[in-house]
């Protein structure tokens, strides 16, 4: 894939060669492609096809998994996050990640923005608090929960709590952030709310989002890559995709001829 | 075709029959701690026929043989029961804490498969043999770094106690942290916390009913223990001062006494009156717990 895909834009993240196992079994197979810079990018694909392996790979969150093996490079802004020395906390400080089911802690609103604040860099107590509350806003959260911020997090509905959590990775100030399939365990008005916040957030970050849902991807996204049995069958424009795909597979999948 | 609409008689009998009987197991125990109590405060009562009240809680002289005057003070007795548990906990809660978060969450799959049957073994040593361990090793050890004439105080069983406190606080403190959904986890090192941050800040905060749980458990194991306590703490009766003075719990008192007390005389009773202290003293502490988590959960829906 090269990047003449978009002129306008930086690579903000580079996979090259990337290969993932685990255990014996192959996920990923032989990924090279570059993601453009304050871009929102769809990962579209069937079940089982390698997507959120794929977006766990830019957070080193399969590092969790035991049996789980890299091999290839993941260049973001130049720095290979594979390399022996990455400071694993610092890297997912910059890539942000938004989980498939709302995930708040058992904590209260508040606690729950300040986390990634307070388990990094020691900030005063008022910094936390502007930090807190620009975050809220930024998810478009902050006039639903501004009167009761010292409530358990697990009372506001699936769609809040999505919402909570992105605003939770948006304190860290991350860079880039990564969606694993953002709205399939919520309704359609709170995913609504969802996909209008990442088209605000394309503004000032790089979006990686991971949907089995070709609606959303088509409404979302500038571009978007179909992977099909851990391999990457095209990637391209998203109105491209959707028109005019060159590949068959890609055009047999977003008819809905298989998924 | 197939009707749906008869079942048989017998099957019907048979499903109400299963039904009252698990429900019977379910209120028996309750009879049984309703019965215990009754026993206790029945028998415990003529006591205070003789005894004073005040004198009971607030001397601590205990001397119910004595010719002349028999005296039924019991707090050093109870500062006694005190000490010994609170110095088990001390040791057993952080080192338990310590070895369930080591198991759950840095141990391999293979290490964590063969350590804690063997801690659960643990539990399964006789009291008495613990005593034994303690009569025989700690206590000369004891005495030897502290250079005290023997090794049979406070200090020794607590730490026979923390032994054999330590398998239920491990045990249910890794049931809970295991049980502690990989969702928050996940989205703790999202963030950028490290492993020990996650621990700390988002695990056990999560796994505290259980945490607690095991501690209760460990506590009423250690408050409640006899043989060990009997066999390794001195007996000695006076009020005690700090861990290396001999001392003589509530419990180890009763079976010491009870043996050769002669029936329904005020010692006797007395006796049963030590018991019912000992029952409270739990029951309160697991109501206690029992109402922080509550409160901290209902905090947290």
């Amino acid at each position: 894939m090269d990047s003449r895909l978009f002129p306008e834009a930086q690579a903000k993240i580079i996979v090259r060669n990337l290969n993932l196992y685990y255990g014996k079994k192959q996920v990923l197979k032989n990924l090279n492609l570059e993601l453009p810079e304050k871009r929102v990018t769809a990962i579209i694909g069937p079940s089982g096809c390698g997507k959120s392996s794929f977006v766990r790979v830019l957070n080193r969150m399969n590092d969790l998994i035991p049996e789980a093996r890299v091999e290839g490079q993941v260049l973001i802004d130049g720095e290979n996050i594979y390399d022996s020395d990455v400071d694993l906390a610092a890297l997912r400080k910059k890539v942000g990640m938004v989980f498939q089911k709302p995930n708040p802690f058992p904590k209260s609103i508040f606690d729950n923005i300040a986390y990634g604040l307070r388990v990094g860099n020691h900030r005063k107590p008022a910094e936390i608090e502007a930090i807190v509350e620009r975050s809220l806003k930024q998810a478009a959260l902050w006039d639903e929960v501004k009167d009761r911020l010292h409530q358990s997090a697990l009372r506001l509905s699936g769609g809040q709590q999505q919402r909570l959590c992105i605003a939770r990775a948006l304190a860290v100030e991350p860079e880039i952030i990564l969606f694993d399939e953002p709205c399939s365990a919520i309704d359609p008005i709170a995913t609504a709310k969802v996909e209008e916040l990442i088209h605000q957030l394309k503004k000032d970050y790089t979006v990686v989002i991971v949907t089995h849902n070709m609606q959303q991807a088509a409404r979302v996204s500038d571009f978007t890559a179909f992977l099909w049995l851990g391999e990457l069958v095209e990637f391209d424009r998203t109105e491209k995709i959707f028109t005019n795909p060159k590949n068959k597979l890609t055009e047999d999948y977003i008819t809905g001829r298989f998924g | 075709m197939a009707s749906v609409k008869k079942k048989g008689l017998i099957s019907d009998l048979k499903e109400r029959l299963i039904q009252h009987l698990f429900e019977m197991s379910g209120w028996l125990a309750l009879v049984v701690l309703l019965g215990i109590f009754a026993l206790l405060l029945t028998t415990a009562i003529p006591a205070f026929k003789e005894i004073n009240l005040k004198e009971f809680f607030t001397s601590s002289r205990w001397d119910p043989t004595s010719p002349e005057k028999p005296e039924y003070g019991i707090l050093s007795m109870v500062v006694s029961t005190m000490l010994v548990t609170a110095g088990a906990l001390a040791i057993a809660f952080p080192l338990g804490l310590g070895v369930a978060a080591y198991l759950s969450d840095v141990a391999s799959h293979k290490v964590r498969e063969i350590v804690k049957p063997v801690v659960e073994l643990l539990a399964a040593i006789p009291s008495v043999v613990v005593g034994f361990i303690g009569l025989t090793l700690v206590g000369p050890l004891i005495a030897r770094i502290f250079k005290l004439s023997n090794g049979l105080n406070a200090l020794n069983g607590s730490l026979l106690l923390a032994i054999m406190a330590l398998p239920t606080v491990i045990s249910i403190s890794e049931d809970s942290l295991q049980a502690v959904p990989q969702a928050y986890v996940e989205a703790s090192l999202a963030l950028g916390a490290n492993r020990w941050q996650t621990l700390v800040r988002v695990k056990i905060p999560a796994a505290i009913s259980g945490i607690a749980a095991s501690f209760m458990l460990g506590l009423g194991r250690a408050i409640g223990e006899t043989m060990t306590v009997l066999m390794a703490t001195g007996n000695a009766r006076s009020f005690p001062h700090g861990f290396l003075d001999s001392v003589r719990t509530l419990s180890a008192n009763i079976a010491i006494e009870l043996g050769e007390v002669p029936y329904y005389t005020t010692h006797y009773y007395a006796l049963f009156a030590l018991g019912l202290i000992l029952f409270v003293m739990t029951f309160v502490i697991n109501l206690t717990a029992d109402l922080i988590l509550e409160k901290q959960k209902r905090k947290l829906q």
